[in-house]
């Protein structure tokens, strides 16, 4: 846990006050239409487009001094993508940073929904890269809006029956349509299908997308439903192993390469987690030796 | 017995120049009705008023619904005009790629009307879709092929499954045929024919061909810039044509 000094070149958390409250009234609005994608007026920010520009936005505008921040990329605390999105509200907004998902209060990820259980006043805010989940089956920007609105969402089974069709079983494993409160049809980010039943929670869920200038959003305890087939229903799947160095059988897994050998590992993509086990002392296969 | 289709004064313009004027019908269940005219006589610019694709700047087209009966579709409401777009109507676009999804597999193409509607049971989709693919006469090993994959007739014949699968009560066809070579054609027709008495179906066809709305059409049409010269029961309008315009389509047909 650090504080770091709020270096004063820099307004609090780096956007302007109308622009945060442009994003605030953007964000109270999909908070109101649970699944609906609100147009937000994105800033250019100072990375590159697909490094969570819409996701920092939503988090810089969500920001108090006293928040307690937390940034994940794939589950890990450690990554690229990770560090320098935390370092840059460190310098810009002087908020405390932390490792542990039960300490922080909010919460921006990329790719995955920490494993811990999420409590009512912690924000999950996600960086989302593609927020129309028909994109890529209907083209026109125009029509799909219509869809949204009109509520024909038979073209989002148009894909899951095309997964069936060549792979015996929906084989779409991330971004995997969901269905907010019986009406809109929304993208959860590509986090993994493993994740969908926990969007149902009780943290308030924010969906930013910045290069495509949405944003979404789930208010906790709201019903989220996985689309899927009478006879095919959706299933969570994950890797079927345990964890090598927590030994925890019911997290994600990531498989990791180890040699040139065909050795493999695979270990939780939680980093909090994992570590949060070990130190209680529970162990895997490969925790004695150094594997990673 | 109600009409299927009442048509009034239904006019469009597009600027200052005349798309379609003032055409009025009635088109009964069961019936075939044919458009004939030259290109730019306003054949489509109808097709599209009646189908809904185009608003029409004025009159009726008053559509027998299934549960609330005779409806006027110009100012009912947009969802129900969608609704009844993949119900109870059907649209055959003359370039099959305009009527299909082309990046989705065929049996998906005829799915995606009953996943619309709001079937939600995988197998029943597909069965129903190969079963239609047979109908139009479209291996049963060909259901997961993009249609990308198939030939024009092959497209072709692949939308008007698409289309039919929902059972429809009155299809639009804007130049079913045109663009395949005449033995494809010829089967084309033979297919539709097949397909429209078996089923009941209604239909409005847009063409030029008048070989094709002697096969089809029980009534016939024919247009000229913008307005309706000439109606009647095909086979009078071919043989006896009255209308200046009509005597000189009909006598334009090359004879082999």
């Amino acid at each position: 846990m650090t504080a770091m000094q709020h270096d004063p070149a820099y307004n609090f958390a780096y956007l302007d006050e109308q622009t945060k409250r442009m994003i605030r009234r953007a964000l109270l609005k999909a908070l109101a239409i649970p699944g609906y994608q609100v147009p937000f007026a994105s800033r250019e920010m100072p990375m590159p487009y697909g490094w969570g520009t819409g996701g920092v936005q939503v988090t810089a505008a969500c920001l108090t001094p006293e928040d307690r921040l937390k940034v994940i990329d794939q589950g890990a605390d450690d990554t690229t993508n990770a560090v320098s999105i935390r370092k840059f509200f460190e310098r810009t907004a002087g908020v405390e940073t932390t490792e542990h998902t039960t300490e922080s209060t909010i919460i921006q990820t990329r790719h995955r929904i920490p494993e811990a259980p999420l409590t009512e006043g912690q924000i999950l805010v996600y960086q989302v890269p593609i927020p129309e989940p028909l994109r890529f089956l209907e083209p026109r920007e125009t029509e799909t809006r219509k869809m949204h609105a009109l509520e024909e969402y038979g073209l989002m089974y148009v894909k899951l029956y095309e997964d069936i069709a060549h792979n015996g079983a929906i084989s779409t494993a991330y971004a995997y349509p969901v269905k907010v409160e019986g009406r809109y049809v929304m993208d959860p980010s590509p986090i993994p299908k493993f994740d969908n039943p926990r969007l149902e929670s009780a943290a308030i869920q924010l969906f930013g997308a910045g290069r495509e200038q949405r944003i979404y959003a789930v208010p906790p305890h709201t019903q989220v439903v996985s689309l899927d087939f009478e006879d095919h229903p959706f299933e969570a799947s994950k890797a079927d192993h345990d964890c090598d160095l927590c030994g925890c059988g019911t997290s994600y897994l990531d498989e990791v390469i180890v040699d040139d050998a065909g050795g493999r590992m695979f270990v939780c993509s939680d980093t909090d987690f994992c570590a949060g086990r070990r130190a209680e002392g529970h162990s895997g296969r490969l925790s004695g030796e150094d594997a990673a | 017995m109600t009409p299927l289709l009442q048509v009034t004064g239904l006019t469009r313009h597009y600027g200052t120049r005349l798309g379609c004027g003032d055409v009025s019908f009635d088109l009964w269940p069961g019936e075939v009705m044919g458009i004939v005219g030259e290109s730019g006589s306003g054949k489509s610019t109808l097709l599209n008023c009646l189908a809904g694709h185009q608003a029409p700047d004025a009159g009726q087209v008053i559509f027998d619904t299934r549960s609330d009966g005779p409806v006027d579709t110009v100012t009912m409401s947009e969802p129900a005009r969608r609704m009844l777009g993949r119900t109870d109507w059907a649209f055959v676009h003359q370039n099959a790629r305009d009527g299909l999804r082309m990046g989705v597999s065929a049996g998906a193409n005829v799915g995606e009307r009953l996943m619309a509607v709001g079937a939600r049971h995988y197998g029943d989709i597909r069965a129903q879709a190969v079963d239609w693919l047979g109908r139009v006469e479209i291996a049963e090993d060909r259901v997961d092929d993009r249609p990308r994959a198939f030939s024009g007739g092959m497209q072709q014949r692949l939308q008007i499954a698409r289309n039919l699968v929902t059972g429809p009560r009155l299809v639009f066809m804007d130049e079913p045929t045109g663009g395949l070579d005449v033995s494809v054609q010829a089967r084309l027709l033979d297919l539709l024919r097949g397909l429209v008495r078996e089923m009941g179906l209604s239909a409005i066809i847009v063409t030029h061909d008048l070989a094709v709305v002697r096969l089809l059409a029980d009534r016939l049409m024919v247009m000229k810039s913008g307005h309706v010269v000439e109606t009647g029961l095909t086979d009078q309008v071919l043989d006896d044509p009255q209308h200046g315009y009509t005597q000189l389509l009909v006598s334009s047909v090359l004879q082999v």
